[in-house]
């Protein structure tokens, strides 16, 4: 049993008494092109292609949930993502799935009007809403080093996130404090599950985040009425569930010991193994090499420089110097190896975060996310 | 006389607030704040310079781009690093199509709804759609049966009564002119446009792995291979793909963004007389032609204009660019009333208040994150007007044809260009000569490597060791927004200080230690508002100079008492 949209406990299934599936034909989406995107969202969920009619099932009785969109300490850079997102595409989110009643970025209204909206759907969905969060949040000195509308950042979170249904961290900001957070951390930025504890959050991390992870989440939630499974950083384990290494293409080159010696080089061309060149994807859990960016069009290691592991907690500090090779390699192209440095990695960003207190917050938080897995 | 206030400022980025004051219809006064504060300029001290790029092009997702090249410009101007032509082409390639995706975005998606009223586009006939869409371009998606179809859309949009973002909006206001047809057309294009920006910013993919944030930079060249025989690096199959997404580009620039801008243009005309600002305008110039690092070979010039003189174009010195801080919520080890240039900025923060939850800012005294930056003591707009303008006084052939071309389409003189309408105008107009511009650029590349030449990176200096133990070096950029400087020392191989001067601390800058208002302060003085209970006049002229960070409008009494908060739609 899990709590759905509706505030109830169901099953997780959608009722079948509802009206059949006429939603998506009445806004002009053929059905052709819609179960297309059912079939695309199976995949990204990680799920078998069965799973497709059930996902198309589900959508088809969907109210538009409503959603709202906090920006904090951000660079809008994960507004952006959103808007490259492919299936669905923005328009569709915004028209067909989703109601999304606040986005500074996007939004007409402005001003006092704009900040009604929000009041509105805290007061009135209480618990039924699902708020994305953009940006840390800054909690020293009162927090005031980011205000909206007068108000700081926490203030806003702890009373929009604190009612809401869940909340979606997105990009390492919002999940991590991010960049802001880095040493010395001037503003004391940190991400949501830190800045507001009783929140229900999963976090998206990535700098920015893969859009397709976005709507691979909210199709999850709308489809199975409850979150996804997630790893001890709160990151849904369809998407961080593998580690860059382990599917990244130029891996055969690694385990041959080829690797990029220099920019341009010869190795750089043939698309060796960017190791040596500081490359994080043995520490970082991701699935970029797969699901890929900008309609599946590349990725950092696909194009040639390194992954800088921006799906990993505390990355601006723990990942730097970039073009550092990670340390204590004793031999290149000996598999165990790497997964060894992978670990050890994991384990000291998880010793770091255990000491904000974050991982056991979101461990005995209300049976949600359904469970947790290691990574 | 009335207070109110508009907070946040929405469809812009970030997080920027406007207190002003409005007498007899009209604004009086202005000031401009930015409410958020990150501090990367001291994350970055003490680190590898060459990360520099990566923490940088955080400041901004939206211009996903900019800072990253600011970046990598200064470390390499520090450690006098000249960069291959192949990697100056690729990074004109990836600056280009950035503006071009930037501007029509922000054409669309952030400034349309402050002239485009989506409501009475349902009213709209669109058999007349179609009529008036294909007289004035030849843009293929101009049937009745199309236009038809967005507004069945819009209709069970709206049916739904969820209006989702458009919510709350200033829909029916008086100031809005356009007939209902050319509303239907805008928010047919307002979709086609989400469509294709995301569309052609693949090139940033193919060259730069991903958008937003790119990830091929670096300090020396671009981290993405030459070679037509290999599947892992930039290839003739790549290149085509690029090719074919410029095809896109430019056809959607010149049949669907140019006809709408100089149609809506042509019902706002009124708004080339107001929103004129400080009217000085600088450009540090883009485009680097070949390697040399020379001003002269920059395809949009470098510049000042002063005091809207088209006649003299001004040479531009970095040494003369100080930052004030007397109304902004830092304090400098000098003191007050004191510039200081960015090689020896310092960004000590000191919040002054007010204690939040509040209700206006303390005006008199500090008001704003932003730091007011002055060229010669005096405050610079800049962006694509600017540069626009820079061009044109110089003498820029195909810019001043383009701008020509423009104005008389418009029936208007280069003095409208001074103002809100000339902003939106000279984006539209840059982003036609950009569009046209790219593929000649890719050409070059191509030429290159069918020549042999596969050089991507000079690694001389790649190694730190190799450093002087002291360098100090500065990057200039023209970002969408316009004019942006990144300033760095290194020493032992580590950053002992960074600054950035960002477009938006140009022109959202609060007033200088003399009083002096900034662009955005500036602009809005006298512009007419109808309706005080919804100022949609003050978002055109902040919206048209794109703001880069988020924002809010307070309009002060001037009395100085009875502060009421009126509600803004």
């Amino acid at each position: 049993m899990s709590r759905t949209r509706d505030g109830n406990e169901h099953d997780g299934l959608p009722d079948p008494a509802l009206p059949p599936p006429t939603v998506w034909e009445e806004r002009g989406i053929s059905r052709r092109d819609f179960m297309k995107f059912c079939t695309a969202m199976s995949a990204a969920l990680a799920l078998p292609p069965a799973f497709a009619p059930k996902i198309a099932h589900a959508l088809d009785q969907v109210k538009r949930p409503t959603l709202v969109w906090l920006e904090f300490q951000d660079c809008a850079g994960n507004t952006e993502a959103l808007l490259r997102s492919s299936h669905p595409t923005v328009a569709e989110l915004v028209l067909d799935v989703l109601s999304i009643d606040y986005h500074e970025t996007i939004m007409a209204a402005a001003g006092h009007q704009a900040e009604e909206a929000l009041a509105k759907v805290t007061k009135e969905q209480k618990g039924k809403y699902l708020v994305i969060v953009e940006g840390s949040i800054p909690m020293k000195d009162n927090g005031v080093y980011c205000c909206v509308g007068g108000r700081t950042a926490v203030d806003i979170a702890r009373e929009v996130c604190g009612n809401a249904f869940a909340t979606i961290a997105v990009g390492s900001c919002a999940a991590y404090g991010g960049i802001p957070a880095a040493a010395p951390n001037p503003t004391g930025a940190v991400g949501v599950k830190e800045a507001v504890p009783e929140a229900t959050v999963i976090n998206l991390p990535g700098c920015p985040l893969n859009p397709d992870n976005l709507t691979a989440l909210v199709v999850h939630y709308l489809t199975f009425n409850k979150l996804p499974a997630v790893d001890s950083h709160g990151r849904p384990l369809f998407a961080y569930g593998k580690r860059i290494h382990d599917a990244c293409e130029r891996r055969p080159h690694f385990d041959a010991g080829q690797y990029v010696e220099e920019w341009g080089d010869h190795g750089h061309k043939k698309g060796y193994c960017l190791y040596k060149m500081g490359c994080k994807g043995p520490a970082t859990w991701h699935n970029c090499p797969t699901q890929r960016y900008n309609m599946k069009t590349s990725w950092p290691v696909g194009a040639g420089h390194g992954c800088v592991g921006c799906s990993e907690p505390l990355f601006w500090d723990s990942m730097t110097p970039f073009y550092r090779r990670l340390p204590n390699v004793p031999g290149f192209g000996i598999e165990s190896t790497a997964d060894k440095i992978g670990a050890g990695l994991a384990v000291a960003t998880a010793a770091a975060f255990a000491g904000h207190g974050v991982i056991s917050g979101m461990r005995h938080d209300k049976g949600k996310p359904e469970d947790h897995e290691e990574a | 006389m009335a207070k109110i206030a508009i907070d946040p400022i929405t469809r812009i980025e970030g997080h920027l607030r406007i207190e002003a004051e409005i007498s007899g219809g009209r604004v009086a006064d202005a000031w401009s704040s930015s409410t958020m504060f990150r501090g990367i300029e001291r994350i970055l001290q003490g680190r590898d310079p060459r990360d520099a790029w990566v923490f940088t092009q955080r400041f901004c997702g939206v211009c996903t781009t900019v800072h990253a090249i600011a970046s990598i410009r200064c470390v390499e101007n520090a450690l006098n690093i000249t960069i291959p032509q192949n990697a100056e082409i690729i990074r004109n390639i990836i600056i280009g199509i950035q503006n071009v995706q930037d501007h029509v975005i922000h054409f669309y998606h952030l400034h349309a709804l402050d002239w485009v009223d989506i409501t009475s586009a349902l009213k709209a006939d669109p058999a007349k759609t179609a009529s008036l869409s294909a007289s004035i371009s030849e843009w293929p998606l101009n049937s009745p049966t199309y236009f038809k179809g967005v507004q069945g859309k819009l209709k069970a949009f709206v049916e739904t009564g969820r209006l989702g973002p458009f919510a709350n909006a200033y829909w029916g206001h008086p100031a809005y002119r356009l007939p209902p047809e050319a509303n239907l057309m805008a928010v047919a294009h307002y979709l086609e446009a989400l469509e294709w920006q995301k569309e052609i910013i693949r090139i940033h993919a193919i060259l730069g792995s991903k958008n937003p944030h790119p990830q091929t930079f670096i300090v020396g060249g671009m981290a993405i291979a030459l070679d037509p025989d290999s599947q892992s690096a930039l290839n003739m199959d790549k290149i085509a793909e690029i090719r074919s997404l410029l095809k896109k580009t430019r056809d959607f620039v010149e049949k669907v963004y140019i006809p709408d801008l100089l149609a809506v243009a042509a019902f706002y005309k009124d708004w080339a007389a107001i929103g004129g600002g400080v009217g000085n305008y600088l450009a540090y110039g883009d485009f680097p032609m070949d390697n040399s690092g020379k001003p002269e070979k920059l395809w949009m010039p470098r510049g000042i204009i002063l005091n809207r003189d088209l006649s003299k174009v001004h040479p531009v010195d970095d040494k003369k660019i100080a930052e004030y801080v007397d109304h902004s919520w830092y304090e400098y080890s000098a003191g007050a009333g004191k510039g200081v240039h960015p090689w020896d900025g310092e960004t000590n923060h000191k919040y002054t208040g007010p204690r939040p939850p509040y209700e206006f800012l303390d005006t008199n005294g500090k008001y704003s994150w932003v730091k007011a930056p002055r060229y010669a003591d005096q405050p610079m707009e800049v962006g694509p007007l600017s540069r626009l303008l820079v061009a044109y006084g110089a003498g820029h052939k195909e810019v001043k044809q383009a701008v020509d071309g423009v104005l008389a389409k418009l029936g208007v003189g280069p003095e409208a260009l001074f103002s809100t309408l000339g902003r939106t105008a000279a984006r539209g107009i840059e982003t036609l000569l950009l569009a046209a511009e790219l593929p000649k650029w890719l050409d070059q590349l191509t030429a290159n490597i069918v020549g042999g030449d596969l050089h991507i990176h000079n690694s001389e200096r790649w190694d730190p060791k190799d450093w002087p133990k002291e360098a100090s070096g500065f990057g200039l950029h023209e970002a969408p927004r316009g004019a942006l400087g990144h300033w760095i020392r290194i020493r032992d191989q580590k950053i002992l200080n960074y600054q950035a001067i960002v477009p938006s601390t140009w022109n959202a800058s609060p007033r200088d230690a003399a009083g002096t208002r900034g662009p955005y302060e500036a602009a809005l003085i006298d512009t007419p508002i109808a309706d005080q209970n919804k100022p949609l006049e003050i978002l055109r002229t902040i919206h048209s100079f794109d703001p880069c960070l988020a924002c809010a409008v307070h309009l002060v009494d001037p009395a100085g008492n009875d502060l009421v908060r009126v509600r803004v739609l």
